[in-house]
Parts: C-alpha cells; structure tokens; sequence
C-alpha cells in the first residue's frame, strides 16, 4: 500500500473538470464529469473497460475536443485554447500510452532526442545527449539507447515511452494502462517507477488502470467511473469500503482471479 | 434515423434512405479530401520546416527506387523498339524508329511508367506506414508532444514524391531511350550520336515541358494519396493493409485520368 505523498499541495489545482460530456453517435460515455487533481497528487482512476477512462485524459491532452464542460489544465480551458495554445500547454503533459507509442521507424534515442530538438532549440547535441542518458538512467534504460522499439520487450517499451514524455519535464503525467499486458514482477517495476517519476520530477499525475494492485501502489487517491461519472473517490479503502455491487464485483474479480 | 426507425421504412423507402447515406458518406469523403490538400497547401508554407525528414524521405522514394525503375525502364526502351519495329518495317520506314521511340516515350512511357512504379512501390509503403502509425497511437503521441504530426509526415513525404518523380522520370526516360538504342544499334547498325540527334528532332519544347507537369502532378498524387489514405485509416491491422492496397489503386486510377486530361490541354495547346 502506497503512503499518501506529503508534498500533495490541496490549494492549487493541476487539473479541474466540470461537467464534462463526451458522446460518439448515440453513446455517451462521459455524463457530465467532475475531477480535480492536486498539485503533487497522483489520482488512479479505475472503470471497466469502455468507460470512458481513456477518452477523459485524451479530452485532458487535447486529442479529443469535449461536447460540452469545463476542463482546466494548468489554469486553462483545453476547448477554448488556439492551436498554439494548445501546443504550448502540451509541452507542460506528459502522455504515455498504452501500447507505449514508440516511434518504430527510430532508435531509443532517436525517440528521445524527437521532442527535444523540436522544443528545446537552445540545447547544444552535448547538452541533449546527457539528458537523454539521465533520463534513460532514471527509467533503468541506459543500455537500450541505441536499440530499435521492436528489439526492446514490453516493459522496456513502457518504460521508454515514459522517458519519452519525461523528457521535457512535465507538470503533469497521464498514464493510460501502465501496467497493461505486462507480467506482475514488471507490473511492480512500472508501479515504481510511476512513484518515483512522481517523487523525482514533482508531477500530478492521472493514472488510467482497472489493475488494483496498481492503483493502490501509485494511488494517493482513486476515483471510480461508473456510468459516465465519478461514483466513488478517496483511498482505496475509501473507494472499496462500499456496498455497491459494481465495486464489490470490480474488486472481488480483481482480488480472486 | 437509426436502425428500428430504418426497419418501419418500406422498400423503396429504404432505397432512398440508403442512396442518401451513400451519397452523404460521398460528399464527406469529398470535403476531407478537400481539407487535407488545403491543409497542405497551408502548412508546407508555414514553419517550423522538417528539412531533415524531407531528406530522408527523398532518399526513400528516389534512391531507393533507382533499381526497380531502372530495369523496369530499360527492358520497357527495349520491347517497345522492338514490338514497333515490323509495324514500320511493312512501310519501310525503320529510320523512322527513333522517332516514334522518343515521342512514344517522352510524351507518354516515361513519366507514366515511373509513376505506375513508384505508386506500387512508394503509395503503398506511404499508406501502410502512416496507416500503422495511426493505429498504434504514434501519430497521437506525436501530437501530444506538441510535434505537428501532418508537417512531420504529410508535407515531408508528398514534397519527396513531387521532387523526386520529376527526377526519376527524366532518368526512367533517359534509360528507356537507351534501351531502344541499343535495339536500334543491333537492328539497324545506327550510332548513338544519329539515334539521340533523331531523338530530338523528333521532340518539341512542349512534349518536355508537358513530360515535365504530368510528373511534378503524378508525384504530387501519389504522395497526397499514400498520406490521405494511412492518415485516415482506422480499425487496426485491417485498416493498414486497407491504406497500402487503396493507397496504389487510387493513385494509379487518379494518374491516369491525368495523364488523358494533361493530354487534352497539351493537345488543345498544340491546337490538334
């Protein structure tokens, strides 16, 4: 079980949605969200499958536009922002996905190097090449650096994809399925190197899960989609201390399969 | 209207209903052409400019093409002066070869052929590649990180077909009159300095220019289509081998609807 992170600071906001709904044709998945995340705080939010999880840090990163809703990044509004705009605040997220996004046609460090010479121009090729071995320190990589995307194994794509979005020292991270098709001991690897991104580079982080041994080792806080809105939010003892069936059932098939 | 209310609909109701959807899905699919090639047309004036990856992607639809055109083109110089070759030999009139080879190939062979071979080779490859980066996330990714994905990989690699098409024709040409040179020379003994001053007796201005236009236009094609189709792909794996196949039978079908509508203006100009 993770200790709540102390530096959480309950007064600033990273990220604040408000009514948030998003519909594609006749389904609605979201119905009018509210979400807060805290600066320092990393928030798990669990669903099922097709509840919309992705599609919230996808509306979040700008990918998706919302039908209707406030959501506030970093004290802006994601769906009234220019293009310009837009780009400028992406460069404060972070985005790793769930099949890892690596570019194939690139090596480790061609992957790397990809946002830095597009978003950090005043950095000499010395001054890149040593924070890309930092980085690739920090996830446990140092060796993969000259590798392709398909010579590295699962968690190795994870973990690269991480230090990939870590690059540009983010404000904030978004996880989509970290630990997604991975065995349990890299599940553990991933989880903590999800704490320590949090601890090490000070980021607020969303992460997207329905694996509860992840969402209670990186979680400071979870929330619950259930029918397109948050039903349930606290600790993992808050949010399973219910007597809705849907959470019993969440947890029982987690916890006895 | 959804599929109960579809159900209630009798037939020629139905018909109606499904000709409209059709025609709506058409005209959709028209408008996004549209905004793609606008958009285009907007962002490869604009910087940041990918020079580096134009590089690259020249290097892929050029050089990498060199060996398949080159064959191809040869062996095409070679049969045509050869299949030609009786037809004229009925008149007596074989000196008139080198001739029908240059206007058959300036004005029609060369840049048709090389387009046909490059949108097997380069549209395909184009469409299955963006295609698979559309659907393992990596053009989103590319987004999020606040990279223009469509100046990274559409305006990089359509620029790399319209330069480099021009360029492999005039080569493809090149050899292919080389090819029926050497058809010539073993036939009727004719030295190469005789066959290429034929050559260009044969040719006008116009046939080169018109050469010219048609392969900036084919490589322009091939590029947009190989970018439109991979960009907007979908449903997985399907989807990319969806791209790669409709990517070359569109380009190939939109190359020669240009080739016969530059035709008409060129002939038009020449005032046949």
């Amino acid at each position: 079980m993770k200790k709540i992170n102390p530096n959480i600071n309950r007064d600033k906001k990273a990220i604040e949605i408000r009514g948030l709904q998003k519909a594609f044709d006749d389904f609605e998945v979201l119905k009018g969200v509210d979400l807060d995340l805290y600066q320092g705080e990393n928030l798990v939010v669990l669903g099922r499958s097709g509840t919309g999880k992705s599609v919230l840090i996808k509306i979040i990163s700008g990918l998706l536009k919302a039908d209707s809703g406030i959501v506030n990044v970093l004290g802006k509004d994601v769906c009234c922002l220019t293009s310009k705009e837009m780009d400028a605040l992406r460069l404060k997220i972070g985005f790793s996905f769930q099949n890892s996004a690596l570019y194939d046609s690139m090596t480790v460090k061609e992957n790397l190097e990809f946002p830095l010479v597009r978003h950090a121009k005043h950095m000499t090729q010395k001054e890149r090449d040593d924070l890309i071995d930092v980085i690739l320190d920090a996830v446990g990589l140092a060796q993969t650096i000259d590798q392709m995307p398909s010579e590295l194994s699962g968690g190795q794509r994870k973990r690269i994809g991480i230090a990939r979005t870590l690059i540009l020292r983010p404000e904030i991270m978004l996880y989509d399925e970290p630990t997604a098709g991975l065995d349990p001991i890299t599940c553990i690897d991933i989880n903590n190197l999800i704490n320590e991104v949090q601890r090490r580079f000070n980021t607020s982080s969303i992460i997207i899960t329905h694996d509860l041994t992840c969402a209670r080792a990186v979680g400071d806080r979870l929330v619950m989609l259930l029918d397109g809105q948050f039903q349930r939010d606290g600790t993992f003892e808050e949010v399973f201390n219910s007597e809705d069936k849907r959470v019993k059932a969440f947890y029982n098939y987690n916890f006895t399969d | 209207m959804n599929q109960s209310n579809n159900n209630n609909l009798n037939e020629p109701q139905k018909r109606k209903y499904v000709l409209s959807r059709r025609l709506d899905r058409a005209f959709l699919e028209l408008y996004n052409i549209y905004a793609f090639v606008a958009r285009f047309f907007k962002e490869v004036f604009l910087p940041p400019y990918e020079f580096k990856e134009i590089i690259k992607q020249c290097y892929e639809v050029g050089v990498r093409s060199l060996p398949l055109v080159s064959v191809t083109a040869f062996i095409i110089g070679i049969v045509f002066t050869n299949q030609s070759r009786p037809s004229l030999a009925d008149f007596g009139a074989t000196a008139l070869l080198p001739a029908l080879i240059s206007v058959a190939i300036i004005r029609a062979i060369g840049p048709l052929v090389t387009a046909i071979i490059t949108s097997g080779r380069v549209g395909s490859s184009i469409g299955a590649e963006i295609g698979s980066m559309r659907v393992t996330e990596q053009i989103d990714a590319m987004e999020v990180s606040a990279t223009n994905p469509f100046k990274f990989l559409v305006v990089s690699r359509v620029l790399a077909t319209t330069f480099m098409i021009p360029a492999l024709t005039m080569y493809t040409t090149l050899l292919a009159l080389l090819g029926g040179y050497l058809n010539v020379h073993q036939n009727e003994q004719t030295t190469l300095i005789t066959f290429f001053s034929q050559v260009f007796e044969a040719i006008t201005f116009l046939d080169i220019v018109a050469s010219s236009v048609k392969s900036v236009l084919f490589g322009f094609t091939i590029g947009m289509v190989g970018c439109y189709k991979g960009y907007n792909s979908s449903k997985g794996t399907e989807g990319v081998g969806k791209a790669a196949n409709t990517s070359v039978v569109t380009a190939m079908f939109l190359i020669f609807v240009e080739e016969l509508l530059v035709m008409q203006v060129i002939n038009a100009v020449r005032g046949i």
